[in-house]
C-alpha cells in the first residue's frame, strides 16, 4: 500500500499545526463559531448533537496494522472505547474534545493518516473496491488511480468552495462493490481495443433528497488525460452548480437541468482548454505510486481447498469468503453487524484485534467497505479456520455479510444533528427478528439500508429494502422502499406506500421478506423476484 | 490590521472598476468588476486593455471567483487581480493559488496570520496559476 514520501508527509504535518493554531483562535475567543465552523469542517470535525464528531480519511479504503492500531489507541484515549466505521469507508469518533482534536490529528500524522477534507464542500476522501488488488474479475488494481486523485484533490485551490460536497469513487471490475454510479463522479478503469488504460467517467449520480443514478459522460478518457478531464468535470461543475439552494447544490441537479449531452459538451470545450496547461503528471509518478501497490509475495503450491468439518466455520467461510485471483488465498470479510450491536461500530480491543489478525494473516493489509464491514484481502485458505476461531473469541464471527441483518445504518437521531428519526434501535429490531442464522441463509442476499433522515447517508434508496426515517408531526416514522441497488445494476429503491411507526416497520419489513420467499423462483434473490412481479404483490402483503 | 493587500510592485490602479455590463457594453475602461455569475471567459478579448480586473466574493462560501481567477490568468491576464469583499485569513493562500494578487477585505485582516498562512505549505501537490511547480515535477525533477 502507499507510504508517504516526505512531501506527502510535510503537508499533513503542516495541516496539523495549522489546525492546531485555528483551534486555539476559537479556544480564546478570537474566532467565534461561525467563522471556526467552515476551518473545522475542512478537517472532518462536525458538532453533533451531543459533542464532536472527529472524520478519519481511510483512502480508498485501505490501511495497514499500525494505523489501524492508531485508531484503536485514539477511541481509547481521546474517545468512549469505540470507533464508527462509515458507508464512506471512513472512521468516525462520537465523543471528541475540541481541545484534544489537534492531538489526535499528530496522532494520526505519525501514522500517515488525516482527517483532510473528510468534509466541507470540497472533494471528500476518494472511495474505492475493497476487493481491490485481490479481486480476480478487476482490470488491474483501481487504487494507485485513488491515490492520483487523493494527492491532486488534497487543498484543491480552485475547488475547495464548490457548490456542495463531492466525492469520487474510482473501480476496475464490471462488477460494482463500491456504488460507484451514486457518486458525483464514478471510474471505471477498462482497456481500450489497443490495450491502452483509461477511464469510464460516470457523473452526476448521487443519494440525499434526490437520487440519481450516474449517465455515462465518457465511454473512454485515457489515462493520460485523468487529471485535466476530472478538473473540466469540476470547474464546469464550480461555475454553474446552482448556489441559490443547498438542496439543489449537488451536481446532478446541474446535470439533471442542463442534461448530461449539454453537460458533457461544455467539459469537452473546458477540457480542450486544460489540457494546454500541463496538469498531469508523468507517467513515472503514476508508476512511483504503483509499485506500492504491487502484489504481496503471495506463496504458490499452497492447499486450495478448506476443511469444512467444523459446521459453524464452514458457515462463515460460505458467508464471509470470497474467492481471491491467487490459488490458496482467500478474501475474508468481518462482519461489523452482531445481531444486538450498532452496525459499523468496533471497540477498541477488537480494533487492535483485527490489526493483529492482518498482520499475521494478511500481508499487513486492512479494508473498510462502504457496507460499514472489514476485509482482510490476503489470507491463506489454510489459516482460515485458525483466523475465525480468534474472531470467535473477539465477538467478530458473525456469518451474516450480504444477508438481511448485514444492514447498513447510519448514525441516526442517536448522533445526528441532521437526522428526523433513530436508525440504530430500528436496525437492531430488524436484526433481532431475524437473529435464526437458518432464517437468514434461507432468504439469501438481501441488502438492507436505512437513513434516519432523507441526506441517505444510510444508502436507502439503494438498498434491496430500503428504510427512510422521516419526522411526521413530531413523531419518528419510517417509510419502506424497495428495489433499490448500489451494485453493477443501479437501481434507486421505490416507495411501497404509507410509513409505519418503530415496530411497524419490522412488521412490513418481515411481510415483504416473506412474501418474497412465497414467490421466488430457484435462484431468485429477492431482489430478482422485485424485479420479475414488480411491486404490486409485496404492497397487498404489507397493507392488505 | 488591514482590509487591503497587495502582493504587486506596480503602482496601484486608480481608475475606479465598472460592471461587467457596463464594461463590455463601453470600450475604454480599463477596470472592471465581476460579480459571482458573471462570465470571466467574455473579458477574454479585452484583457490587453485591462489593468484591474475586481472579483467580488459576496460570501466566502461562493466559490466561483476561484475559476474565474485562473481563467483569467489561464488566458494570458497579467494586470491587477483582486479579491474583493467577505475574504477571510484561511481562503488567501487558495485565492493566491488561483492568481488573486491584491485583497480588500470587508473584514481587517491581521497580517501576520496572513504571513502565516501563505507561507505554511512548502510544497503543492497540484498545478494552478501561481506558477508552483508540483509535487510530482519535484519527485521527477
Amino acid at each position: 500500500m502507499y507510504k508517504y514520501d516526505q512531501y506527502d508527509q510535510t503537508i499533513v504535518d503542516a495541516r496539523v499545526e495549522e489546525f492546531r493554531e485555528q483551534v486555539g483562535r476559537r479556544l480564546s475567543g478570537e474566532l467565534s463559531e461561525d467563522q471556526f465552523k467552515p476551518l473545522r469542517l475542512m478537517n472532518g470535525l462536525y458538532l453533533q448533537l451531543h459533542a464532536y464528531m472527529l472524520r478519519v480519511a481511510i483512502p480508498y479504503g485501505t490501511l495497514d496494522s499500525r494505523q489501524m492500531r492508531m485508531l484503536a489507541h485514539i477511541a481509547r484515549k481521546y474517545d468512549r472505547d469505540y470507533g464508527h466505521f462509515t458507508t464512506r469507508q471512513n472512521l468516525q469518533y462520537n465523543w471528541i474534545k475540541l481541545e484534544d482534536a489537534p492531538d489526535i490529528l499528530a496522532d494520526l500524522a505519525s501514522v500517515e493518516m488525516h482527517a483532510i477534507q473528510t468534509s466541507g464542500n470540497c472533494i471528500r476522501n476518494i472511495s474505492s473496491d475493497q476487493f481491490a488488488g485481490a479481486a480476480a474479475d478487476e482490470v488491474e488494481d483501481p487504487r494507485p488511480w485513488a491515490e492520483l486523485l487523493r494527492q491532486w484533490s488534497t487543498f484543491h485551490p480552485e475547488f475547495s468552495y464548490l457548490p456542495r460536497k463531492f466525492k469520487i469513487a474510482v473501480i476496475a471490475s464490471d462488477q460494482d462493490r463500491a456504488a460507484m454510479r451514486l457518486h458525483d463522479i464514478g471510474l471505471q478503469v477498462v482497456r481500450n481495443n489497443k490495450g491502452e488504460t483509461g477511464f469510464k467517467f460516470y457523473v452526476g449520480g448521487g443519494m440525499g433528497r434526490t437520487p440519481i443514478v450516474a449517465p455515462l459522460i465518457s465511454e473512454f478518457v485515457p489515462a493520460t488525460d485523468l487529471l485535466s478531464y476530472t478538473e473540466a468535470c469540476l470547474r464546469v461543475y464550480n461555475r454553474y452548480g446552482r448556489r441559490d439552494n443547498i438542496y439543489k447544490a449537488r451536481i446532478k441537479i446541474l446535470l439533471h437541468e442542463i442534461g448530461a449531452d449539454e453537460y458533457r459538451r461544455q467539459v469537452e470545450e473546458e477540457f480542450a482548454h486544460v489540457k494546454t496547461l500541463g496538469l498531469d503528471p508523468p507517467a513515472s509518478e503514476f508508476e512511483r505510486i504503483a509499485a506500492h501497490f504491487a502484489p504481496p509475495a503471495w506463496e504458490s503450491g499452497l492447499p486450495d481447498t478448506v476443511d469444512r468439518s467444523n459446521v459453524d466455520f464452514a458457515q462463515w467461510v460460505d458467508q464471509n469468503v470470497t474467492a481471491h485471483k491467487a490459488p490458496g488465498y482467500a478474501v475474508v470479510t468481518i462482519s461489523l453487524k452482531p445481531i444486538d450491536g450498532i452496525p459499523g461500530d468496533a471497540s477498541s480491543a477488537q480494533i487492535d484485534l483485527m490489526a493483529d489478525l492482518a498482520e499475521t494473516y494478511s500481508f499487513d493489509e486492512l479494508r473498510v467497505t462502504h457496507a460499514q464491514n472489514i476485509v482482510l484481502p490476503n489470507v491463506r485458505k489454510a489459516d482460515l479456520l485458525t483466523m475465525w476461531q480468534k474472531l470467535v473469541d473477539a465477538k467478530l464471527a458473525d456469518a451474516n455479510i450480504d444477508l438481511v441483518t448485514d444492514i447498513i445504518a447510519c448514525p441516526g437521531l442517536d448522533y445526528c444533528s441532521l437526522a428526523n428519526a433513530r436508525s440504530i434501535p430500528v436496525a437492531q429490531k430488524i436484526a433481532a427478528r431475524f437473529a435464526d442464522p437458518a432464517r437468514q441463509r434461507d432468504i439469501g442476499e438481501l441488502k438492507l439500508k436505512i437513513s434516519g433522515c432523507i441526506n441517505a447517508c444510510g444508502h436507502h434508496h439503494a438498498g434491496h429494502i430500503g428504510i427512510l426515517g422521516v419526522d411526521r408531526k413530531g413523531t419518528e416514522n419510517y417509510q419502506l422502499l424497495l428495489g433499490g441497488s448500489g451494485a453493477e445494476d443501479a437501481s434507486l429503491g421505490k416507495i411501497a406506500g404509507p410509513g409505519f411507526d418503530e415496530d411497524g416497520i419490522v412488521d412490513a419489513v418481515e411481510r415483504t421478506i416473506e412474501k418474497y420467499r412465497d414467490l421466488r423462483q430457484e435462484g431468485e434473490r429477492f431482489l430478482d423476484t422485485y424485479r420479475r412481479v414488480g411491486m404490486d404483490p409485496f404492497k397487498e402483503a404489507i397493507y392488505g | 490590521m488591514v482590509n487591503a493587500l497587495r502582493f504587486r510592485d506596480d503602482s496601484a490602479h486608480e481608475e475606479p472598476a465598472v460592471t461587467f455590463e457596463t464594461f463590455l457594453g463601453q470600450t475604454n475602461a480599463t477596470a472592471v468588476r465581476l460579480e459571482p455569475g458573471d462570465d470571466a471567459r467574455e473579458l477574454i478579448p479585452h484583457l490587453d486593455r485591462l489593468a484591474l480586473i475586481e472579483v467580488s466574493f459576496p460570501k466566502f462560501r461562493d466559490g466561483r471567483g476561484y475559476s474565474a481567477a485562473r481563467i483569467l490568468r489561464e488566458s494570458g491576464y497579467t494586470g491587477e487581480l483582486r479579491a474583493s469583499g467577505d475574504i477571510l485569513v484561511d481562503q488567501i493562500l487558495y485565492l493566491r493559488r488561483c492568481g488573486f494578487d491584491s485583497f480588500i477585505a470587508d473584514a481587517e485582516l491581521d497580517e501576520a496570520a496572513v504571513d502565516r498562512a501563505l507561507g505554511r505549505y512548502g510544497d503543492v501537490y497540484q498545478k494552478a496559476a501561481d506558477g508552483r511547480s508540483p509535487v510530482w515535477a519535484l519527485r521527477h525533477g
